[in-house]
């Protein structure tokens, strides 16, 4: 079903971005531009203990300065209940939800307590300052390893287990030669997009509409979610995305902020704008990645891996937020990655609750921890048997004619086939292309020089195209300006060039004539939005299969009004031509369009409008795949590391715009060697985040980047898209911590040292004093 | 205790008269009061250089200062970067080069570096990347924005060699 032998004029393609004009004159419209008149402020008032019982809370003092019109707390809104889940209700897990505003207990800094409304953003700041609440302390759980504590009456802090496997675990580890055995930890981090978050409710009376403004990622979902909690009609209530600066998997969700503009709107009877500052940012929106895991796994003599078991401890935060468990989940049906267990594997994940900000999705969830757990156990094996980490780590890959490969577990609730791939192959381009013993030859006579360099590598497979299906509406108007109305979701990432690309090459337009609608409730019944990688597979087919019915149309109506069969007709440039005749009679889609218009003679018994839906199913995600190596410098003096070179192999299916796809992956890249060596909230031992501005949560700069060097192949376009596309947006942050921390063990010889994410010079200081201490008594 | 001052704010070459409290930042007064939002605000720390503008001729980060403090001089924001219709030739190089995605970091990288060329015309690339090391991004791992930047920095320099001009 595949057509991506046929030349092509767009796809495939580096165009220039038809989202970046405004972007580059200040004339975006992010959530914070937006302004309705007679708008309130909303000022969070959020809890300043980790833990602790609500006794009293006073707002008189806030509601008595001028300019304030409310003042909420939880008992304000009992008509609202917790901030439900995306996929529904689950019954488990219902008691662990967020309250809007906290009821009788705060559970972690930066919990929402109260919400002041105000004329302006300074007086409903001045005014929450001025709101006061009794907390009786409680003693706060940190770590997630440690015993559960009481969550609330009935209820401790481990939400659920989580289970993933197949064999017979102790059997396989009962008899195999070698068992390898490793603790790791991946810290906490998160998103943390330029833009942090804002949102506007505005409640239409005339029309009895709800709008939340500022919505992004998945709108349709966000839609129900807000109806549902709100009591209202689906109907009656519309999400509308602006201008988004980054998403990253953390925007977007509802989150109680949401609910509080869109009930004020309601209650109060004019559009409410909250934005959020840089320090409530980095305490409310959702973290992620801290987990701890205690690995084992089951050995031949030559390195082949016959069985896994893990056991995870899931640091979730206060509370379980919209995605539920999909993050814990998702690490345990994705650990094994691209390489077989055939024996055994159990992955056990208890999913706990700790008293710090409540956690979620972040780009390549679950992906980023397991590739750094999985490819530390594969270098631990190497070790310990004594072998070479790429022949440990090619004897255990999936070949090629295993493909498509099935494993019994599973990923977003679908069980894991992978479609296609040759991971041998472009394991050996990247070692290739870097010169891989020259490299390693190289980095030892440097070491053996007293620098501290060295380099590592890991291998990953990817997901992407989650379904089961999507829509997208195309319209050509009577200019020839096509429209291309999807329910996808535009996180910064080129969404709008992405799909246009695809509707010009089908329909022969330019891409540069096309409106690309995202993100619009109330101009498309049903969207997927932007997550999971989705949008590329899943949208961009949709967007060809409207796109075909669309050119079908066109092409049926022209040969009537152009007296030719329609098998010598073509659409090039907006203009259906003659193939046959070159030159001769043309008509233009915007003609077609308005032959197509409701009182049009030329109607016929068409329905009118040159426009049509296209649906596209799948049944399954996709996998692309890839692998990472990065060639690292240690400061032995301060811990510190230096990243001195990153390449990255990534197998894309078929790239739209291989430009965009780059981009995507530097990206990444940049993001996950935060995760690896920057980025962490850290707490002290009452549970008060240490990490509050970007003075202490450290993005990388230019100063700390690198340029990435990509491989790009599209050796295996996906079967099961006739795009062959399989999605790139996670694939520049999967492997970054595992890989710097393979090359940090490198460079200070001291094989398995990196046992946490991320390496702050603290850490690799206190690894190295270790060593010496070690070496001086020992 | 917020009694409000007239003051008069030159943004790109035209004066804004408003009103403002002493404590309101000179970015919210761009944004707000003059109702030119291309300025953001990423952190109101002064560490990511969103915010970025030129102020008589030196960047600033306008969430670090207040509006009052503005006053009589000439500020420049990234709505007045292009010449009427004719985009600038970083802004030109933004959208050949990548150098963008979500584009919110985008104004203060392109007015960090206006400056910077303006100033600095023959700036080697280690320098350049040492002024473009003072904002952050957190879509496109910079290498896009340095590649953007550079061409730019070229083309300024060898107007004529510009197939665009
Ligand atoms: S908003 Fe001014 S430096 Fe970040
Ligand atoms: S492009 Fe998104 S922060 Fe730079």
């Amino acid at each position: 079903m595949n057509d991506t032998t046929r030349a092509t004029q767009w796809i495939g393609q580096s165009v220039e971005r038809l989202e970046d004009p405004p972007l580059v004159t200040g004339r975006g419209r992010f959530a914070g531009d937006i302004n309705f008149s007679r708008q309130l402020h909303m000022r969070i008032v959020r809890s300043n203990h980790a833990h602790g019982k609500i006794l009293s809370i006073d707002t008189s003092a806030a509601k008595a300065v001028l300019g304030v019109v409310a003042v909420w707390t939880a008992a304000d809104i009992t008509d609202i209940g917790p901030i439900d889940f995306r996929e529904g209700p689950i019954e488990k897990l219902a008691p662990y939800r967020q309250p809007v505003l906290a009821t009788d207990k705060v559970r972690y800094v930066g919990d929402p307590v109260a919400a002041v409304f105000a004329e302006d953003p300074y007086v409903a700041e001045d005014a929450a300052d001025l709101v006061t609440m009794e907390i009786e302390e409680l003693p706060p759980l940190l770590d997630a390893r440690d015993a559960p504590g009481e969550f609330s009456p009935g209820k401790d802090t481990e939400a659920t287990v989580l289970y993933q496997g197949y064999g017979d675990v102790e059997a396989v580890f009962r008899d195999a030669p070698h068992i390898v055995e490793l603790k790791l930890t991946s810290g906490r981090h998160s998103g943390v997009p330029l833009e942090c978050r804002g949102a506007l409710g505005r409640y239409d009376a005339s029309r009895d509409q709800l709008e939340l403004h500022g919505a992004a990622k998945v709108p349709h979902r966000n839609k129900e979610l807000i109806a549902r909690m709100l009591n209202r009609p689906p109907s009656s209530v519309n999400c509308f995305e602006s201008h988004v600066g980054g998403g990253f998997g953390i925007r977007g969700e509802i989150y109680p902020e949401d609910i509080l503009v869109c009930a004020a709107a309601l209650k109060l009877e004019r559009p409410v704008k909250w934005i959020e500052d840089r320090r409530e940012h980095l305490i409310a929106a959702n973290h992620s990645r801290n987990q701890h895991h205690h690995i084992r796994a089951a050995c031949n003599d030559d390195g082949e891996i016959l069985a896994i078991d893990d056991v995870i401890h899931h640091d979730n935060g206060a509370y379980v937020r919209t995605h539920a468990t999909r993050v814990a989940m998702m690490t345990c049906g994705v650990l094994p990655g691209p390489y077989r267990v055939p024996g055994a594997y159990r992955a056990v994940c208890h999913f706990r609750l700790t008293n710090k900000t409540p956690a979620a999705t972040y780009r390549a969830p679950g992906r980023f921890e397991t590739t750094f757990v999985r490819e530390r156990l594969v270098d631990a094996i190497a070790h310990q048997l004594n072998l070479d980490p790429i022949a440990v780590r090619k004897r255990n890959a999936v070949t090629v004619d295993e493909m498509p490969f099935k494993r019994p577990l599973e990923a977003l609730g679908e069980e894991i086939h992978f479609d296609s791939g040759d991971y041998h192959k472009l394991l050996d381009q990247v070692l290739e292309y870097v010169e891989w013993d020259k490299l390693n030859a190289d980095l030892a006579a440097r070491r053996a020089n007293g620098e501290m360099v060295g380099v590592g590598l890991v291998m990953f497979v990817e997901k992407a195209g989650l379904g089961p299906v999507d829509g997208v509406r195309i319209q050509v108007d009577t200019s020839g300006i096509v429209e291309v109305i999807t329910g996808g979701a535009s996180i910064g990432q080129g969404f709008e060039t992405v799909m246009a690309q695809v509707a010009a090459e089908t329909l022969g337009t330019d891409y540069k004539k096309m409106r690309v609608i995202h993100g619009q409730t109330d101009r498309i019944e049903h969207g997927i939005g932007a997550h999971a990688s989705r949008a590329t597979v899943m949208t961009a087919s949709a967007t060809r299969e409207a796109a075909l019915l669309v050119r079908a149309k066109a092409l049926d109506v022209a040969a009537e009004l152009l007296q030719a069969p329609v098998d010598t007709l073509d659409i090039v440039d907006g203009e259906v031509v003659r193939r046959d005749r070159p030159g001769g009679p043309s008509i233009s889609l915007g003609k077609i369009a308005a032959a197509l218009s409701n009182t049009s003679k030329t109607l016929g018994g068409r329905d009118p409008g040159l426009s049509a839906d296209g649906y596209f199913h799948v049944e399954h995600q996709v996998y692309p795949y890839g692998n990472h190596l990065a060639v690292v410098k240690v400061d032995p003096d301060t811990g510190g590391v230096q990243v001195l070179r990153y390449v990255i192999g990534y197998d894309i299916g078929r790239a739209i715009n291989p430009m965009l796809v780059k981009g995507q992956i530097s990206g990444g890249f940049a993001q996950g060697l935060g995760g690896a060596l920057l980025e962490e909230f850290t707490y002290n031992e009452r549970g008060d985040p240490l990490a509050v501005t970007f003075a202490d949560y450290l993005l990388p700069s230019l100063r700390e980047t690198p340029d990435v060097e990509i491989i790009l192949t599209q050796d295996y376009p996906s079967p099961l898209n006739p795009l062959g596309i399989k999605g790139a947006g996670e694939s520049g942050i999967n492997g970054v911590g595992g890989a710097i921390a393979s090359a940090i063990d490198n460079a200070i010889g001291i094989p398995g040292a990196v046992t946490e994410l991320p390496v702050t010079p603290q850490r690799l200081k206190a690894i190295l004093d270790a060593r010496l201490k070690g070496r001086i008594h020992g | 205790m917020t009694d409000k001052l007239d003051i008069i704010l030159n943004l790109n070459g035209r004066d804004h008269s408003i009103r403002v409290e002493p404590r309101k930042t000179l970015v919210d007064a761009i944004r707000e009061d003059c109702g030119l939002t291309g300025t953001h605000i990423g952190c109101e720390h002064g560490v990511c250089g969103a915010c970025t503008v030129i102020l008589d001729g030196e960047t600033v980060r306008s969430c670090l200062m207040f509006a009052v403090q503005a006053q009589g001089k000439t500020i420049r924001t990234v709505e007045g970067l292009a010449d009427g219709k004719t985009l600038h030739p970083l802004q030109r190089a933004f959208m050949a080069h990548h150098g963008l995605q979500c584009g919110f970091c985008t104004p203060g990288f392109l007015m960090l570096a206006a400056n910077t060329l303006e100033q600095h015309p023959d700036i080697d690339d280690e320098e350049l990347r040492e002024v473009l090391s003072s904002n952050l991004c957190r879509c496109t791992g910079y290498q896009n924005v340095v590649k953007a930047v550079r061409a730019a920095a070229d083309e300024m320099r060898n107007p004529a060699k510009n197939p665009a001009n």
